[in-house]
């Protein structure tokens, strides 16, 4: 069902250019700030915690935990399930869940990150681990 | 400074529509605003501030001349957007504005016909690339935000139903509330599941329709005949996941508007006496009831249980119209209503099933965009003179 989901293709601008262009390798990249050591995600330049512009890109793992989860079975487009994900690094990302059984979905569960092509750059997204 | 006391309510104005093909959304602006300038006893032409959200065609200049303003009169202007919630930061904002001596007469709007047609998209936010194709809607992220308090405090789909079986009870009195009908627990877990886990009538309704305040100075409020509300406290939030870290989605802004508005008003929740409370879901309001600090964290599932959200009945009668869970959520945003409601309740001008004896003091909470996500929310406390 998701295999079949067209997804849309990310804009990209130059201050998340990177995150794309490793996606494409097969990366998942998260930013870390050099100054107060705090990872964070959506990627930004300047560190929304401490403020430094000193942020590095940095591979993360692709492995974490489900924080929440909800399956929206009311959609034009068929069930998908919604939720966030804490990285093992530390920052919880919002993905939709894919490749497994979303009526089984569980808070805590191990899940790792997969990526599905879009037009552009391929999107992340997280399966049961 | 404070704005305590410094701003009165003088007109309100719900329109009775929840259902308006034939009408145009900046007419339903005008029909609104006419309204509350009728209520108060008032003339347009008195207007001198002007307040709208994202739900204005064209935004405020349009509306300004749509609504044919005075502008030579015409001093003040905001538009600023927060969702559902704009409504009740606004009434702050026209208090602020009021206090300062920038405009005296303030007209506050909100229409729009989400029932008849496709409301337009909201504009991006930079996360866009990183969360548009995930499919967060109103449904699901809250959805996210009841199954992480279920996690964590063990709240339960029969309690979250409670809050849907009060509104259902206070509806049955309002002859314009979309579903008039009362329910129960049961017919609540029997209806559809939509997102997990949240079913349909965890859900609020979808209408057209609209609202519209009048705010002023006390001297004027005091030469208008209307009974007197006040405007005691206020404050305004916004929270959202900031780049991941301490993820919690089960408190919302909420837990820094409310404590802002009570502080400014001098009062504590335990003095409230009637309580509008945004609804777009049942989650909502369980979330925002803890976060106002009605009850403790994690303890809005014993709280809402067993009516005591029922006016009459329980020991916090909320929405009395029937709420956005059945009445009414015009342009899926329901801080106009909230404060509508209250504003009668001070008045006494409830219907006489739901009034709350001796309502003199009422809060007005509302939140706008999404909770799991990022969102604002904004509290008025208001009495009555």
């Amino acid at each position: 069902m998701s295999e079949a989901k067209k997804y849309p293709a990310p804009v990209t601008n130059p201050e998340t250019a990177a995150f794309w262009d490793a996606a494409k390798q097969g990366k998942f990249m998260i930013k870390r700030c050099t100054a107060c050591g705090e990872a964070h995600y959506f990627p930004r330049s300047i560190c929304p915690f401490c403020y430094s512009d000193k942020t590095v890109w940095e591979e993360a793992s692709g492995e974490g935990t489900i924080y929440t989860w909800s399956l929206m079975r009311k959609s034009p487009t068929g069930p998908y399930a919604i939720g966030y994900v804490t990285l093992k690094e530390g920052p919880s990302v919002q993905t939709n869940f894919v490749d497994c059984d979303l009526e089984k979905l569980k808070i805590g569960q191990k899940v790792k990150v997969v990526f599905k092509p879009t037009d552009g750059a391929p999107l992340p997204f997280f399966t049961v681990a | 400074m404070t704005i305590k006391g410094k701003a009165y309510i003088a007109g309100i104005y719900e329109h009775p529509t929840r259902h308006a093909p034939d009408k145009s959304t900046a007419q339903l602006h005008a029909e609104v605003a006419k309204g509350a300038i009728e209520d108060a006893g008032i003339s347009k032409d008195d207007v001198d501030g002007y307040f709208c959200a994202g739900d204005a065609p064209g935004g405020a200049w349009p509306m300004v001349d749509y609504l044919g303003l005075n502008t030579k009169k015409l001093r003040h202007v905001d538009s600023t957007e927060t969702g559902g919630c704009s409504y009740i930061i606004h009434l702050g904002h026209a208090a602020e504005a009021i206090a300062a001596g920038k405009c005296s007469i303030a007209l506050i709007t909100l229409a729009g016909k989400p029932r008849t047609g496709v409301m337009p998209p909201r504009a991006a936010g930079a996360e866009v690339d990183f969360e548009s194709a995930y499919g967060a809607t109103t449904h699901n992220a809250y959805g996210m935000c009841a199954m992480r308090h279920m996690h964590d405090y063990g709240t339960t789909s029969e309690q979250l139903a409670w809050i849907k079986v009060a509104a259902s009870h206070h509806a049955q009195y309002n002859p314009h509330a979309m579903l008039k009908d009362v329910v129960t627990v049961e017919d609540v877990l029997n209806s559809p599941m939509i997102s997990d886990p949240l079913h349909r009538m965890d859900c609020c309704v979808v209408s057209d329709g609209g609202g519209a305040l009048i705010v002023t100075t006390p001297e004027i409020a005091k030469s208008l005949k209307k009974p007197l509300v006040k405007l005691i406290g206020h404050g305004e939030a916004m929270k959202g996941p900031r780049g991941g870290k301490d993820l919690d989605l089960t408190y919302s802004a909420g837990i820094w508007s409310g404590p802002r508005a009570f502080e400014e008003a001098g009062i504590t929740p335990k003095d409230i006496k009637y309580a509008s409370i945004y609804d777009s879901f049942t989650i909502t309001v369980l979330m925002q009831l803890e976060d106002l600090g009605f009850c403790k964290k994690g303890e809005g599932g014993k709280f809402v249980a067993d009516g005591n959200l029922i006016s009459g009945v329980g020991k916090l009668p909320f929405n009395t119209d029937g709420g956005g869970l059945c009445s009414n959520h015009p342009v899926n945003r329901g801080g106009m209503t909230k404060i509508i409601e209250a504003v009668r309740q001070l008045r006494g001008e409830a219907h006489p099933k739901v009034q709350v004896k001796n309502c003199d003091l009422a809060i007005a909470h509302g939140t706008g965009g999404l909770l799991g996500v990022r969102h604002a929310a904004s509290t008025a406390i208001l009495e009555r003179v």
